[in-house]
């Protein structure tokens, strides 16, 4: 049984990939850094729900096969066919954000980073609305920089998904989403929370295409 | 085996035989050069691996006939509109009419086209989509620049649908005494105009000095004159698979070639304006559908008007 499941989850991995590569068209762009395997964190804007599957997508398979999504418990454990997907195909490390749940966030992200795997995160939290291009970053991402510097953040531009899927449609658009991975950033010696997520933002802001919005 | 298949077959060889040659020069000057890199003669490459791919393909389509050129017709439609929506300017409000343009509207028109409904596929996406598809962002109630939004989905549809379809409405046409030739027009266009091009380019880059608009392309007035003298050359010694006769057959050339190139010069606007250098990168060294068809999309829908005009009515 548990190796059907493992099975099941790895066909349903493919067919996503296939179905984003189809419909999108979706394409990564490496632009100052390579798709090596290294251990990363790759912090990406949230507009939409298919950012994740996007950035999962287009990561080769060497990569894809150590990177493990950083999502809500509360999203993916929601019912059977979510919590098949999110834990056994996409690997997540799920995060509860019930406020009543007292369990360290940071140490569940921490421990995933100690056993070898590479995270996606998105540290605006929640899915952006808004015409802002990025909302305030949430702590997250300064504390694992913190905890761990030697691991590379990696700042991930997912384009145009805002217009292929918004909140509340259901028809998915088909048009071409690119995943732009920028150069890493670390937090230097001394910097300030405020300072060094002032700088992943703009690291991340930057890879956005002119056309974009 | 019937004579279209067989005609079919020899083009199919033929260009096979030019990219091949093309091919075989390539690997010399990659041999000749050794380990120096050649950013140029990477790009060559790439170029004739991709026109492999085309080649094999439209030469599959043909030889299957009506469905399989109906099947490539629709998802060249398809991948084009997916590159030229991607840039133009939308909203929340459009979600719906998007989704219409491309499960709806692209569908239906081959489907109509499939069907031979000639009344209905040459004024469904100009008549029936250009009225409809407002009316549906509309109710959404957001006015903000909603001519442009509403304008760019028309001129996507028009260009990446109905442009595209009409080379697969080529093999609906039905001459006297032509039997199930029509599906040769397809080939005849496609090698006139894309051959047009790549002599344009080729002369362009030797004897070119005038540019035509020095702000949009490098495409010369010498270059321009030779690619559409190069069209009517090949179009008359192609006129053997058309209706056209041989003088017809080099006017069509022509005026294909000619069209295509205006074609050519409006994408090269378009992508200008929108500040992108290629449509997508879905063709290894060509960038998107839309630069491969560009001159093609242009061409297509006059060359069906002219041969309906003259040959047919």
């Amino acid at each position: 049984m548990k190796y059907l499941r493992a099975l099941a989850a790895r066909i349903v991995g493919q067919a996503i990939r296939i179905f984003c590569r189809a419909i999108t068209a979706v394409r990564a762009d490496w632009r100052g850094i390579e798709p090596v395997p290294r251990q990363r964190v790759y912090y990406s804007n949230h507009t939409s729900n298919a950012d994740m599957p996007m950035i999962w997508s287009v990561l080769p398979p060497a990569l894809r096969r150590e990177v493990r999504p950083v999502a809500a418990a509360d999203y993916w454990l929601k019912n059977k066919v979510r919590a098949f997907v999110g834990p056994e195909v996409f690997n997540c490390v799920l995060i509860d954000r019930r406020p009543e749940v007292d369990d360290k966030p940071l140490d569940t992200i921490i421990k995933a980073l100690d056993d070898g795997s590479s995270l996606i995160i998105f540290p605006e939290g929640n899915r952006n609305m808004g015409d802002d291009p990025l909302l305030p970053f949430k702590a997250g991402l300064y504390n694992m920089g913190l905890a761990r510097p030697e691991v590379d953040l990696v700042p991930t531009w997912v384009a145009n998904l805002n217009e292929i899927m918004p909140k509340g449609e259901i028809i998915p658009l088909p048009l071409i989403c690119t995943v732009t991975f920028g150069e890493p950033v670390h937090v230097q010696e001394g910097e300030s929370k405020d300072d060094f997520l002032a700088r992943a933002a703009d690291a991340l802001v930057a890879l956005r295409p002119e056309d974009d919005g | 085996m019937s004579p279209t298949t067989t005609d079919i077959i020899l083009l199919t060889l033929a260009s096979g035989g030019i990219l091949l040659a093309l091919t075989i020069i390539g690997e010399i000057l990659h041999a000749r050069r050794g380990d120096e890199d050649s950013p140029v003669l990477e790009t060559y490459m790439t170029r004739v691996q991709s026109w492999w791919g085309i080649i094999i393909i439209v030469g599959l389509a043909l030889l299957s006939g009506k469905v399989g050129v109906m099947i490539v017709c629709a998802f060249a439609s398809f991948a084009a509109l997916r590159e030229f929506l991607t840039l133009t300017n939308k909203a929340r409000a459009d979600h719906i009419s998007l989704a219409l343009a491309f499960f709806v509207i692209l569908p239906l028109q081959y489907v109509f086209i499939g069907l031979e409904w000639e009344a209905i596929y040459t004024i469904f996406i100009p008549v029936y989509a250009f009225l409809l598809l407002p009316i549906v962002s509309a109710i959404r109630g957001n006015s903000d620049r909603f001519l442009i939004r509403v304008a760019e989905t028309q001129w996507g549809l028009m260009i990446a649908v109905f442009c595209v379809s009409h080379v697969a409405a080529l093999v609906t046409i039905d001459f006297p005494n032509y039997g199930d030739r029509s599906l040769l027009l397809i080939a005849f266009l496609v090698i006139v105009v894309q051959l047009g091009d790549l002599l344009d380019f080729f002369f362009g880059r030797r004897i070119g000095r005038t540019k035509i608009a020095p702000t949009l392309s490098p495409k010369t007035v010498e270059g321009l004159i030779c690619g559409v003298g190069s069209a009517i050359i090949i179009g008359g010694l192609l006129h053997w698979i058309t209706p056209f006769g041989v003088y017809g057959a080099m006017v069509m050339a022509g005026v294909s070639s000619l069209v295509g190139m205006g074609g050519n010069l409006v994408f090269a606007a378009i992508k200008r304006d929108r500040g992108v250098k290629d449509w997508s990168h879905l063709i290894p060294g060509q960038g998107g559908f839309v630069e491969q068809l560009d001159s093609v999309i242009f061409a297509a829908p006059i060359f069906y008007h002219l041969t309906m005009f003259f040959w047919v009515i």
